[in-house]
């Protein structure tokens, strides 16, 4: 019964784990499928997590927080937009850009403004998003197996966390469902059938990126006033790559996605759970190597071993008619 | 019919008899890629109800001068006049709002979606696609009776072949409702039995009232089916003329600004030493499927043995076999009397081997090249190209100004980057430099394709010439014309095997039959 514990309690904590990670694989979904390569998600995610601890710390509403963390996040992604789709620069030097840029200005601003060495204050009570206890959760505490499951794994989790989930299959039906997914995709694939069907094919580019904005929003909040209480130095720390991964694991469908980013935040919960354990016979495992994992799972894919990922035809390519 | 009131540009009101009033109209369109003079100041009328053929040489400025019309480009100078109105058309949309529906030359399909997600998207008809597509579903089988146009509207287009594609293209058009339609080199790519499907289509809708433009390189398709054609040179339009009276000898020399020769002229074969010989081979392709089944033949030198067939009858992966680029399953290839089973590509041009493949895009160009590159790619690693492990600019350079001349490839600039020539010039690019190498043996898939008349009349001659220095060559091509006029012995390709071997004086009828495998 030990083992059903920790199982549990290593993949409440994998949830946990999976939902930044969750909403930048999206975000890079709706930008990638439109033929926008994102770098600049991790960049994002940052920018968002520094803006909204700031605006919750201020106001004290963990709501305009993630307002801050969206509005912020998606002017980067306008910048984004400006260099790759407007002037045809190259998507990966913009990201890159934007990623330094992050990197570097909060904790230049965040030391301007609250001298805590780039940190943010703490924020509390309303500033905060907190666990939300789902109905009957006192009660189903004693039912075996799935109480434990339902208490710990499903229930007790803040607000964004249902957001995350519930992104899951908006997404996929905005994608597949709508006019504008239909469109989407299309000028991801074949930018010229889009134009000559008569759309825009850089204003549906910038309706991708942002919305990508949008959702690296709510990444970024995730971390800074839901998961923590403040900002910290590159407090992403290489989520927005691992998402990018994600998202190539995953071929470029929600739902594979989400369980890309599940079996992500699983390995970091399992990491964080070997941390200083050993194992018999074998001693103590670096974490390094769970934390590798992601990427290597990556490259093997990619290697060919688990089917083609194949990209979305036209990303990365500026649109030029005229040569 | 009630006369049409409209009002000129300068505000003037004029009364205009609708049949008498050109569907389309374009006065004084110019436009520059760069330093390219793509379109110079171009007229052309279109009468209602009617079909205009549209030649010229590669490079000409047609697709250029379509794709201002369909709002793709915009015109640097010059007025477009739609049932008489002047109508600015800043984009596609606005072109389709004018009634304007164009099959491009490379089409504009997106692959991973259905065919009703290609015809759909742009006019879905509401944010949401269930209850559209169940629309459009309708409206689309009424289509389909009405012209004959069949497809399955839920094939994945990728999956489809290409004159299934060109029909999506074409219901895409219809769909928008287009009263005028535009096709760009239409039958480049269709079978012979695909192309005649194509021609019945584009009568009944002129049948219908609608306009039709037609661009292409064949002139007895232009003879065929147009009722007017027009004749662009290097940007210009140099004459119009009804079909009826004119001759494809006329339209050719207003074409190329000289007389072409449409015929080939070519003197007795004298067969010397086999230079390539296949015996037994057997290929499959990616997915695991037999396309050359069991063939044996051989080449000799100083004669030109064409392979005849419908395209995807094993022609393609014969050709890559014998080059090195595909491995074949069993048999054997010799090349002057050598084994070549363990050599690439490159050990094989070594023996003496030149290709010239079937498509120049993919195969024969690095498109983003300058023009000078790909005239020595694959023979980079000659001396004379190189010193030590550097490449000699210089010399490379001289070398391909040369090519150019002799081949006439225009604009005469091998720093000029290929994909901003046109696709007769690009294949020049690829022929002057395998036919220079002076190879021993040349195998040639698809020499003209989408090629001009003058063009092809210069590459056929190059390819009799190649024979009577005493090469061995190979040509496949999906032109039977072509094949008929350039090759001492025919054999003909069906379902992956060879069945049969004719003379080149051999009947269209009797090949025409053979290809379609009902007879040996
Ligand atoms: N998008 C572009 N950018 C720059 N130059 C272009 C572009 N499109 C065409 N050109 C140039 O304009 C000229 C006219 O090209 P166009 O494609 O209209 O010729 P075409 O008559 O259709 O030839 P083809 O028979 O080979 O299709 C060519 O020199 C071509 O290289
Ligand atoms: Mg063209």
């Amino acid at each position: 019964m030990e083992f059903f514990d920790i199982f549990v309690s290593i993949l409440g904590s994998a949830v946990r784990l999976s939902v930044p990670l969750l909403f930048t694989a999206l975000a890079g979904l709706f930008s990638e499928r439109a033929g926008v390569f994102d770098i600049g998600l991790e960049g994002k995610m940052l920018a968002a997590a520094f803006a909204s601890a700031c605006a919750a710390y201020v106001t004290d509403s963990a709501w305009m927080g993630l307002l801050a963390g969206i509005g912020v996040s998606i002017v980067f992604s306008l910048v984004h937009g400006f260099a790759s789709i407007t002037n045809r620069g190259n998507q990966i030097v913009s990201g890159v850009a934007l990623n330094f840029i992050a990197l570097g200005l909060t904790v230049v601003l965040g030391q301007a403004w609250f001298g805590q060495g780039g940190r943010t204050p703490q924020v509390s009570g309303e500033g905060r998003f907190t666990p939300i206890i789902l109905p009957g959760a006192d009660a189903m505490r004693e039912v075996p197996i799935i109480g434990p499951l339902y208490v710990n794994v499903i229930s007790g989790n803040n607000i964004l966390t249902y957001i995350a989930f519930l992104m899951v299959p908006i997404a996929w039906w905005v994608l597949f469902r709508t006019r504008f997914g239909l469109r989407l995709r299309a000028v991801g694939e074949n930018p010229g059938a889009v134009d000559t069907a008569g759309i825009s094919v850089a204003w549906m580019r910038y309706r991708a990126v942002i919305v990508a904005g949008f959702l690296c929003g709510f990444a970024g909040t995730y971390l800074s006033v839901a998961q923590s209480a403040a900002f910290i130095h590159n407090m992403s720390a290489g989520k927005g790559y691992i998402a990018l991964a994600a998202l190539i694991f995953a071929k470029w469908k929600p739902v594979p996605v989400m369980l890309a980013c599940l079996l992500f935040g699983f390995l970091d919960a399992f990491a964080n759970f070997m941390q200083g354990k050993s194992v018999p016979l074998i001693g103590e495992v670096p974490v390094q190597i769970f934390q590798a994992m992601p990427y290597i799972l990556t490259c093997v894919l990619l290697a060919g071993f688990i089917g083609v990922a194949r990209a979305p035809r036209a990303g990365g390519v500026p649109y030029v008619k005229e040569r | 019919m009630r006369p049409l009131h409209i009002r000129n540009s300068k505000g003037r009101r004029l009364s205009l008899d609708p049949s008498t009033v050109p569907a389309i109209e374009l006065v004084g369109i110019d436009k520059k890629f760069g330093p390219v003079h793509a379109n110079k100041n171009i007229n052309l009328g279109v009468a209602k109800g009617t079909i205009h053929g549209i030649i010229g040489e590669n490079g000409a400025g047609k697709s250029t001068l379509m794709s201002i019309l369909y709002g793709f480009y915009q015109a640097d100078q010059g007025e477009i006049r739609i049932g008489g109105r002047p109508t600015v058309i800043r984009d596609s949309q606005a072109a389709i709002a004018a009634g304007i529906g164009m099959v491009h030359q490379h089409f504009m399909l997106v692959e991973n979606f259905t065919v009703i997600e290609n015809i759909t998207l742009g006019v879905e008809g509401g944010p949401l696609l269930g209850q559209s597509v169940d629309r459009a579903r309708v409206e689309l089988q009424r289509l389909e009776k009405e012209y004959g146009l069949e497809v399955d509207p839920d094939a994945v287009i990728e999956e489809l072949p290409v004159g299934a594609q060109q029909r999506v293209e074409i219901l895409k058009a219809l769909y928008r409702g287009a009263e005028i339609l535009i096709l760009d080199e239409p039958t480049g790519a269709l079978t012979p039995a695909e192309a005649d499907h194509l021609f019945n289509v584009l009568r009944i809708l002129r049948d219908q009232g609608k306009t039709i433009i037609l661009i292409t390189h064949k002139l007895r398709e232009i003879m065929a089916i147009t009722d007017t054609v027009s004749v662009m040179r290097r940007g210009e339009m140099v004459a119009t003329r009804a079909t009826a009276e004119t001759t494809v000898e006329e339209l050719a020399e207003l074409m190329v600004g000289r007389r072409v020769l449409l015929r080939v002229e070519k003197g007795e074969a004298n067969p010397g030493a086999v230079l390539l010989s296949v015996t037994n081979l057997t290929v499959k392709d990616s997915r695991g499927v037999t396309m050359v089944d069991n063939v044996s033949f051989e080449v000799k030198a100083g004669e030109i043995v064409g392979i005849a067939g419908v395209a995807g009858n094993g022609q393609s992966e014969l050709l890559e076999a014998i080059a090195g680029i595909r491995k074949p399953t069993s048999g054997e290839i010799l090349i002057d009397g050598q084994p070549v089973a363990g050599l690439d590509a490159s050990r094989r041009r070594d023996l003496g081997l030149a290709h010239i493949p079937e498509d120049r895009h993919h195969m024969g160009l690095v498109l983003k090249f300058e023009e000078y590159e790909n005239s020595i790619l694959g023979y980079h690693r000659d001396p004379k190209y190189g010193r030590g492990a550097l490449l000699d600019l210089d010399a490379i350079r001289a070398d391909a100004e040369e090519k150019i001349a002799k081949y006439d490839i225009r604009p005469p600039n091998p720093r000029l980057k290929t994909a901003n020539f046109s696709g007769g010039n690009q294949q020049k690019i690829v022929v002057a430099r395998e036919i220079e190498r002076d190879p021993k043996l040349l195998i040639v898939g698809q020499p003209t394709r989408g090629v001009d008349v003058g063009a092809i009349e210069f590459i056929h001659r190059r390819i009799i010439e190649t024979r009577d220095a005493g090469k061995a060559v190979l040509l496949v091509s999906v032109e039977l014309d072509e094949v008929r006029s350039l090759s001492d012995r025919i054999l003909v390709m069906f379902a992956g095997r060879i069945v049969g071997e004719k003379t080149s004086d051999a009947g269209e009828q009797t090949l025409g039959l053979m290809m379609a495998g009902i007879a040996a």
